[in-house]
Formats: structure tokens, C-alpha cells, sequence
């Protein structure tokens, strides 16, 4: 019997020849991750438990980028930051991207691509559930706790139990009104929010690989909205030209064999699939946008991890272009290079940040700021009896500031055809 | 540890993910200094609409306002229990309020290692559906040795999943003493 390509970068990265979904194994860490919410926790628990002999196993291997609390006066927010920044400066961890200096990137998940962390055939693991995002690159990657990170900080080491995978295969070609998002939000209907709990995600079909890497991030990203460990895209020429633009450090590829075991393999035509959004409140509450059009709305938000990239932002702009928005609309780019690409790259001439600024939507500095709520003075934050619809990836009561909102998810492309109608919007009637 | 954990059941429903177990607004006070530390208490489950909050009724907040510890020790859930974010302020939250156990039908992975790992609280899966037969306010007796839950209030017993592979790390404290006791560290 062949192995999935997680089986395969699990039993590398334990030093076996084969492993088995549900084999409890040792994995050896390549990089670990952390940020300004879960990292001082992380530490706390790592003085306590190795005392005077803490020691930060490998320090090239971590990462640290404060990304969550970033703009606010919250000075509890601002004291984790600090806590970080002495973190690094008393253990010399080369790879701190502090606030306030031109290494700071913005949300994390987006800066280890940019920054050359991701590399094909290797092991992530991160304090923040949306880890699972690196699994774009042909890496097994998730998202642990606090305790758990620390163990790995002192060891390189942590256990995990070998998942099933489930497959998801993407056929033809994708329309002009169809983003990576929309696919995910698809899956996420089908098996909902648990529906790969302790699953690898595996993605797969034409429709996949003729993504550039910024829409397989989307996909992977949101696998944990289905409970998954990890999701996972094998790595191709795109993810390789990527990669070596940005580092020259080694990377193994792996693919599973044409005989491995899936749980269930599920196939999709991309063109039978309509724009789609997640109703409130959760994240596999599917619909399309046509059924729920017309709903009026007093917020639009384009950012965070999954919807606040550059193809993103380029794929608001097309349909924003010349338009003037009728409610509050908030950009958050995802990292602060997307930030600066938001001034170089046009359309017809006009850079998207003009664009933007020209229709009336408010340009944020890079954070996670308002996908997860945050502090009260967070930029885009929902308040009591708001209607929002977002880029973003979950829509839990509360999670973006108030268990009194609504919060649709859709594609940037149905977010930002609601921004010019103030209401949810097919982006077929601007393409 | 303790083999035999008692006291009040507080009834959930399926779902329910870590911003309202604990709002991420919250999630900037210390973990370690005890005193700052209580608000983790304060704000246990003040995510979850007021509603659906102290099942079957609702309308019963976990933590009373301006309260930092809980009346209910044993929360019953339904499936997917912790979905959601990886903060590991959320079962640590759930502790400070004075929670021992929760009992429910499925939970998210990340959720779910954190419990044992931490050594929070003890994570029991269920083997039928709780969160329908159980009151809020419930007395309850989670017995570790027979894997069973008894109600007292509605003399009833439930059986439940063995902790299976997790014990020893409960049984030890956490991940750090298990690897302490097994020379891993």
C-alpha cells in the first residue's frame, strides 16, 4: 500500500520508513512559529518547566512575528509585544520581526511564505490554528498550543497522531467569477466544521495547480474550518519558482503514490460551482451568494490571513475600479509587502491602493486586526447589530468583535461587489 | 489526580469554538501572574449568545458578572467542542473559572491536546448524546477508574470513551511531567 504525501513527510521527519493514520509518532521540528497573542505564554511555560537549563533547541529554526495586537493603546496588547522584543534580544533570536522597524511584516502566516520559511518536504509548527496555511507549499503544517510549542522551543520534538486523509480533487478550468476561496467554502459545506477533525486535507486537479500560490494559501488556510490537521497542496514548477526567489535553502518533494489510502476522495467540476458564502454563523454554513443577495449590509472587509493577500486585493480592485463604495469598507493588507505591492500594482494604469482610496474604502496598516475582533480600538471591528461581510475565515458569534453581528464570509471578489451595492452582491453582475 | 470528580453540570451546545469560550478581546492578561490571571475566570464562555448559555433553559452566564469562579464544575457539550482558534487561554480559562471536566460528544484537535498537554481540564468523549439528557445545574460524578458519569439529580448512569492513549499524560499532570517520568527530558 502507497503513502499520502503527509504520511510520507511524517515518517521523514520521524525517522521511519512508513507510518499509519492513527500511529501516535515523535516528529522532528523544522520551524516553529510564533506571535504576540500565544508567543509570551509559550515562554512563560518554557522557563517554568526547563528551569535554568532553557534552552531554545534551535534558534535558526524560530520565528517569531508579532502580527495580532499590533495598533492599539491596550496596554496589556503592548506589553506582550514587549515581552517578546525581550525575548529576542536576551536569546539573540535572529528571526524577531519587531513592531515599529522595517522587519515588521504583518500576519504571520503570509510573512513565512514571503520570507522563505515554507519550503516543500518540511515540518511547521505554530501557536495559531491557521498554521495549517503552509501546507501550500508541499509541507506538513498546523497549529498547536501554547504547552505545546513550548515543548518543542526546549526539545524540537512533539508528538502527533498520524491522520487519514481525505482528497479533494478540483477539475477544469477556473471562471473569471470563482476564487480559491469559493472552493473552500464549498468543501466546508460538504463536510463541515468537523468533518476532518485529526484529517489531512489533500488538494488536488487542474483546477489546483494552475493557481498561483497566494489561492492554494486560501484553500489550505481554511482546512482547519473543518477541524483538519493539515491541509496540503503538493509543490510544483510554481511552488518552486516561488520558493527559490526568496531562499536557497534545501527542500524535498514528495507526492503520494497513485495506490495511497483516502478516507474519501471528493471531485468538483469548478464550473458548476456559483460564488458561495458562509452564512452566520459558522464557517460551513454554505449558500450561494444569489440565494442570500440583496441582504443589507453596514461593513465590508477585505484582509486577514486568507482574504487580505495580493491576488486578493488585485481581485477586489477589478470590480472596484471606479466605483465608489456605499458602506464603510476596510482593506487590511495581510503583509506589510502586500501593503507596498498595493502601490505598484495597477490597473489601467492606477495603482489598487488609488483605487481603493479613490472608492472610499478606509487602507488599514497590516495586521490581523479586525478578523479576530481584538482590542476595542481595532481598525474594522463589529459592533452590536452590525451586518459585515469579510474576506476573512470565521464566523463564530463574536469572533469579529461582537456576539450581537452578523458576519457573512465570501470571496474578495462577492466582498467587494457589495461594497458598491451596500448589499450582498453576485460579482457576476460587475464581470 | 483525582479519580472521582464532582459537581454541577453546565450544558452546552454543539460547536462551540474558542472565541466564546473565551473572547479574543480577553486574550492579553497574563496566564502567570494569578492575580491578573483571574480574568481568564471572569470571561469563561461570556462568548456564547446568552440564549444558548446554561442548556436546556439558557440565559445562565458560566461566571456571574463581575464573578471570577464558577457554581458549575462538569461542562457537557455536544460535538466539535473548542473548534475554532489554537489559544490555549481557552481551557486555561475554563480552569481559573474552577471547571474540572468536560464531557462531550467530539472536540476539535487543537482544543483537545491542549487540555491534556496543559493538563487543564480532563477532555471525556462521550459515547451517545449528553447535552439533551443532562440539566444544567445537574449534580454530577465523573468517575475515572469506571469511565462513567453518574447523575445524581436524574439517577442515571452514562458510559464513556476510555481516555484511551492520554491517560498516562493526565494520570502524570502534563506533557513535561509524562516526559519527565519516561526520561524524555
Amino acid at each position: 500500500m502507497g503513502m499520502t504525501i503527509t504520511e510520507k513527510i511524517m515518517a521523514k521527519s520521524s525517522g521511519k520508513k512508513r507510518v499509519e493514520p492513527g500511529e501516535s509518532i515523535w516528529l522532528n521540528v523544522d520551524v516553529l512559529m510564533t506571535h504576540d497573542v500565544c508567543g509570551p505564554p509559550t515562554i512563560e511555560i518554557w522557563k517554568r518547566e526547563f528551569g535554568d537549563k532553557a534552552k531554545i533547541w534551535d534558534k535558526d529554526k524560530l520565528v517569531i512575528f508579532p502580527d495580532h495586537y499590533i495598533f492599539t493603546k491596550n496596554p496589556q496588547a503592548n506589553r506582550n509585544v514587549n515581552i517578546l522584543r525581550e525575548f529576542a534580544s536576551e536569546y539573540n533570536v535572529p528571526n524577531y520581526y519587531d513592531v515599529g522597524t522595517d522587519r515588521y511584516k504583518g500576519v504571520c502566516h503570509i510573512a513565512l511564505a514571503e520570507e522563505g520559511y515554507n519550503l516543500p518536504g518540511t515540518v511547521l509548527f505554530g501557536t495559531d490554528s491557521h498554521t495549517c496555511t503552509s501546507g501550500a507549499f508541499g509541507m506538513f503544517s498546523t497549529g498547536v498550543g501554547n504547552t505545546d510549542a513550548a515543548f518543542i522551543l526546549g526539545t524540537g520534538k512533539i508528538w502527533e497522531k498520524v491522520p487519514e486523509s481525505l482528497k479533494f480533487i478540483f477539475e477544469g478550468n477556473m471562471p473569471e467569477y470563482l476564487t480559491a476561496k469559493d472552493l473552500i467554502l464549498m468543501i466546508l459545506g460538504d463536510i463541515t466544521t468537523d468533518g476532518g477533525t485529526y484529517k489531512a486535507l489533500e488538494f488536488d486537479g487542474e483546477a489546483i495547480f494552475s493557481m498561483q500560490m497566494d489561492e492554494r494559501m486560501t484553500l489550505t488556510n481554511m482546512a482547519i474550518e473543518a477541524g483538519a490537521m493539515n491541509g496540503i497542496i503538493k509543490a510544483d514548477e510554481i511552488t518552486e519558482k516561488y520558493v527559490r526567489e526568496r531562499t536557497d535553502k534545501p527542500y524535498e518533494i514528495f507526492e503520494s503514490d497513485p495506490d495511497a489510502k483516502y478516507r474519501e476522495t471528493y471531485r468538483y467540476q469548478v464550473n458548476k460551482i456559483e460564488p458561495l458564502v458562509a452564512k452566520p454563523h459558522s464557517p460551513d454554513n454554505r449558500d450561494t451568494v444569489r440565494n442570500v443577495a440583496g441582504r443589507k449590509l453596514t461593513k465590508c472587509y477585505i484582509g486577514s490571513c486568507t482574504g487580505g493577500k495580493l491576488t486578493d486585493f488585485y481581485n477586489a480592485a477589478k470590480i472596484i475600479f471606479g466605483n465608489e463604495v456605499k458602506v464603510p469598507t476596510f482593506v487590511v493588507p495581510g503583509s506589510t509587502y502586500v501593503a507596498r505591492q498595493l502601490e505598484v500594482e495597477t490597473i489601467n494604469g492606477i495603482t489598487l491602493k488609488e483605487i481603493f482610496e479613490k472608492a472610499g474604502c478606509v487602507v488599514a496598516q497590516s495586521s490581523c486586526a479586525a478578523c479576530l475582533g481584538g482590542p476595542v480600538d481595532t481598525v474594522g471591528r463589529a459592533t452590536d447589530g452590525e451586518v459585515v461581510i469579510s474576506t476573512t475565515n470565521r464566523n463564530f458569534p463574536g469572533r469579529m468583535g461582537s456576539k450581537k453581528s452578523e458576519v457573512y464570509l465570501a470571496s474578495p471578489l462577492t466582498v467587494a461587489a457589495s461594497a458598491i451595492t451596500g448589499f450582498i452582491t453576485d460579482p457576476r453582475e460587475f464581470l | 489526580m483525582e479519580k472521582i470528580i464532582k459537581g454541577r453540570a453546565f450544558v452546552l451546545g454543539d460547536n462551540i469554538d474558542t472565541d466564546q469560550i473565551i473572547p479574543a478581546e480577553h486574550l492579553v492578561y497574563s496566564l502567570s501572574d494569578p492575580e491578573e490571571a483571574k480574568n481568564y475566570g471572569r470571561f469563561a464562555l461570556s462568548g456564547v449568545p446568552l440564549n444558548q448559555s446554561g442548556l436546556p433553559k439558557g440565559g445562565i452566564p458560566f461566571v456571574e458578572e463581575n464573578q471570577y469562579l464558577t457554581k458549575y464544575q462538569i461542562i457537557i457539550g455536544g460535538s466539535n467542542f473548542g473548534c475554532g482558534s489554537s489559544r490555549e487561554h481557552a481551557p486555561f480559562a475554563l480552569q481559573v473559572a474552577g471547571a474540572k471536566a468536560i464531557v462531550a460528544e467530539s472536540y476539535a484537535r487543537i482544543f483537545y491536546r491542549n487540555c491534556v498537554d496543559g493538563g487543564f481540564v480532563v477532555p471525556y468523549e462521550t459515547l451517545e448524546k449528553l447535552n439533551d439528557k443532562i440539566e444544567t445545574g445537574d449534580q454530577l460524578e465523573l468517575d475515572l477508574n469506571e469511565n462513567i458519569l453518574r447523575n445524581l439529580s436524574k439517577n442515571e448512569t452514562y458510559k464513556l470513551r476510555p481516555l484511551g492513549d492520554i491517560l498516562p499524560i493526565i494520570e502524570a499532570g502534563n506533557i513535561f511531567e509524562y516526559a519527565r517520568q519516561n526520561n524524555m527530558i
